[in-house]
């Protein structure tokens, strides 16, 4: 079961609670992402972590933060989600892989990297996914324009006597 | 000429050297769409799989982003084109809770309707083409003899067979009538007798059994460690359905089993996929017989929907509320908030994470799409099986690519 005291007295104040229709969603700091979610696996009984995504929030009214991470967990025995939410900021957004609480965060977190270019310390294998393994730029960042920056018109023609 | 010896003193071999790899995909029968496959073999044996994905990535959440809620749903539905309803009916689940409508009764009943045809036409498919992987090519003709009759329910009640586009935030954009009711019941009756051909051709036949028992085998830990969801996760034992377990649409009012296994194999998961044709066909036959009158969409007044035409042409007010919905630049306002809301739909659970920022564009749309997450299991599941069992593995995990890659 899910336990907010628990988390607050461990882990400092910062963590906070919200909810929007019936999602429950706690706000972690980035620093002690990790220790929040060993302890909501292993002694909370979130055993499935369902989804991994980002958040650029760089054009959003009032954002403070340029990256929020979103992992949505699930307690299969109670039926139970809950919404970790943390920040990172450019230059190097950083944070700690999942990957060794839950095995799903394996391809979750190299799709959040391929797209929003997050770095996650300690991924087995953390390549791009989805797009191709030259492309430089991170596609879902609000800066990036929807058009893309030229890369379908720049491919490198292969010519006949070359291939 | 005498024979001389070669010399023999190769080299000893490193200790991988009668490892060889071979390509599967992106072009392959059974992969059914372009997924690609690396795999190093020990003769016959698979010994790693590396899949490569992403043939098929067209940038559907950066579209996400550049439509309104409406418009969306058609790219929503290219997601899972073999259940395009259900994609539409997860996305406009989510889009409903976050501006917080309550649909009608009419509106919930018909689209669970909907909802379960999807299933079925999503299960028949998966278990006649894993046949017809397999060699047993006479399923498939009676699976897809049934998934045209729900074609034909589907163009009835949209207009159009496969990319629908059918549901609106608030409602769905035609309502139906008794004729459709009545093509619906005509289905149903006459599905059980092929469902019993089909399970005839299957279940029992030894060869599909030799070639699907023990392949591929999931257990309960490694299906919830790895996110599994839908048929393959309760084909390994994992009793969860978020039909049941956070029923949405009208699913609270039906009688329905959720359909487990201990197996986690290939077997049982088509097994799965079976039994739940059969709790589809179930909900369909209670709900077709108690659909509620009145309106399908929510009231006009509500600033979302689209008025009735004879509002639109009789009055001043219907006009501008026309005008309101259709141009791109006026809207209605938007909670500034997150959501994620799942449905289950026919692979499992597909969840919709939406930001809103007060405009009717989500500011990111992300999808949860189940195939993504099944594939990446694929890997753990193949390890020590034959090269043709690749086939009946990844039949049995039902990937479709354009949802894996979107």
């Amino acid at each position: 079961m899910f336990d907010l005291a628990t988390l607050q007295s461990r882990f400092g104040e910062e963590i906070t609670e919200s909810s929007f229709r019936d999602n429950r969603r706690i706000t972690v700091p980035a620093s002690s992402l990790y220790p929040v979610l060993e302890c909501l696996k292993n002694e909370q009984g979130f055993d499935m972590l369902v989804d991994v995504t980002a958040v650029d929030y760089l054009e959003y009214e009032g954002a403070t933060d340029r990256f929020g991470v979103v992992y949505v967990l699930l307690d299969t025995a109670a039926s139970q989600r809950l919404i970790v939410k943390t920040f990172v900021n450019p230059p190097q957004p950083e944070l700690p892989s999942a990957y060794p609480l839950w095995k799903s965060a394996d391809w979750l977190e190299r799709e959040v990297y391929d797209m929003f270019g997050i770095v996650f310390r300690g991924h087995p294998d953390l390549r791009r996914i989805l797009m191709p393994e030259e492309f430089t730029a991170f596609p879902l960042r609000k800066d990036y324009p929807l058009k893309g920056i030229g890369e379908r018109h720049n491919f490198p023609v292969i010519t006949r006597a070359e291939s | 000429m005498p024979l001389t010896q070669l010399e023999s003193t190769a080299p000893e071999a490193p200790e991988k050297e009668f490892l060889w790899t071979l390509n599967f995909g992106p072009q392959h029968p059974s992969t059914h769409t372009t997924l690609r496959l690396v795999l190093t073999l020990d003769g016959e044996r698979v010994v790693d799989a590396v899949p490569d994905i992403g043939y098929l990535h067209s940038g559907f959440e950066k579209l996400g982003e550049h439509l309104d809620f409406n418009q969306y749903v058609t790219i929503v539905d290219r997601m899972n084109y073999l259940s395009p309803l259900a994609n539409e009916i997860a996305w406009h689940h989510t889009v409903e809770k976050l501006l917080g409508i309550e649909l009608t009764p009419r509106c919930k009943v018909l689209r669970t309707i909907l909802a379960e045809l999807m299933r079925m036409h999503d299960h028949l498919l998966n278990v006649g083409t894993t046949g017809l992987d397999l060699g047993a090519f006479t399923a498939f003709l009676y699976a897809f003899q049934q998934r045209e009759l729900i074609y034909d329910i589907v163009e009835y009640a949209s207009g159009q067979r496969f990319h629908t586009s059918y549901t609106r935030v608030g409602g769905v954009l035609f309502d139906v009538n008794v004729d459709w009711a009545n093509q619906v019941r005509e289905f149903v009756k006459g599905f059980r007798p092929v469902y019993q051909e089909i399970e005839k051709l299957l279940t029992r036949n030894r060869i599909f059994i030799e070639r699907t028992k023990g392949i591929g085998v999931l257990t309960r830990e490694d299906a919830i460690n790895m996110g599994a969801t839908g048929p393959i996760a309760r084909a390994s034992g994992v009793v969860r359905d978020v039909r049941k377990d956070d029923p949405y649409l009208a699913y609270a009012d039906f009688d329905f089993n959720v359909i487990c296994s201990q197996g986690g194999d290939c077997y049982a998961r088509y097994l799965v996929r079976m039994r739940e044709l059969l709790e589809s066909i179930k909900i369909i036959e209670q709900a077709i017989e108690n659909i509620p009158a009145g309106p399908v969409n929510i009231e006009a007044a509500s600033d979302v929907v689209l008025p009735a035409k004879p509002a639109v042409y009789r009055s001043i007010e219907g006009l501008i509320q026309h005008f309101e919905v259709l141009m791109p630049n006026r809207g209605y306002p938007v909670p500034h908030e997150e959501i994620y809301a799942a449905t289950e739909s026919p692979n499992g659970e597909l969840g919709f994470y939406i930001v809103g920022d007060g405009t009717p564009r989500a500011y990111r749309a992300r999808t949860r799409p189940p195939s993504y997450v099944h594939f990446s299991i694929f890997p753990h599941i193949i390890r020590g099986h034959l090269l043709s069992d690749v086939v009946a593995v990844l039949g049995s995990i039902n990937i479709i690519a354009a949802e894996l890659d979107r």
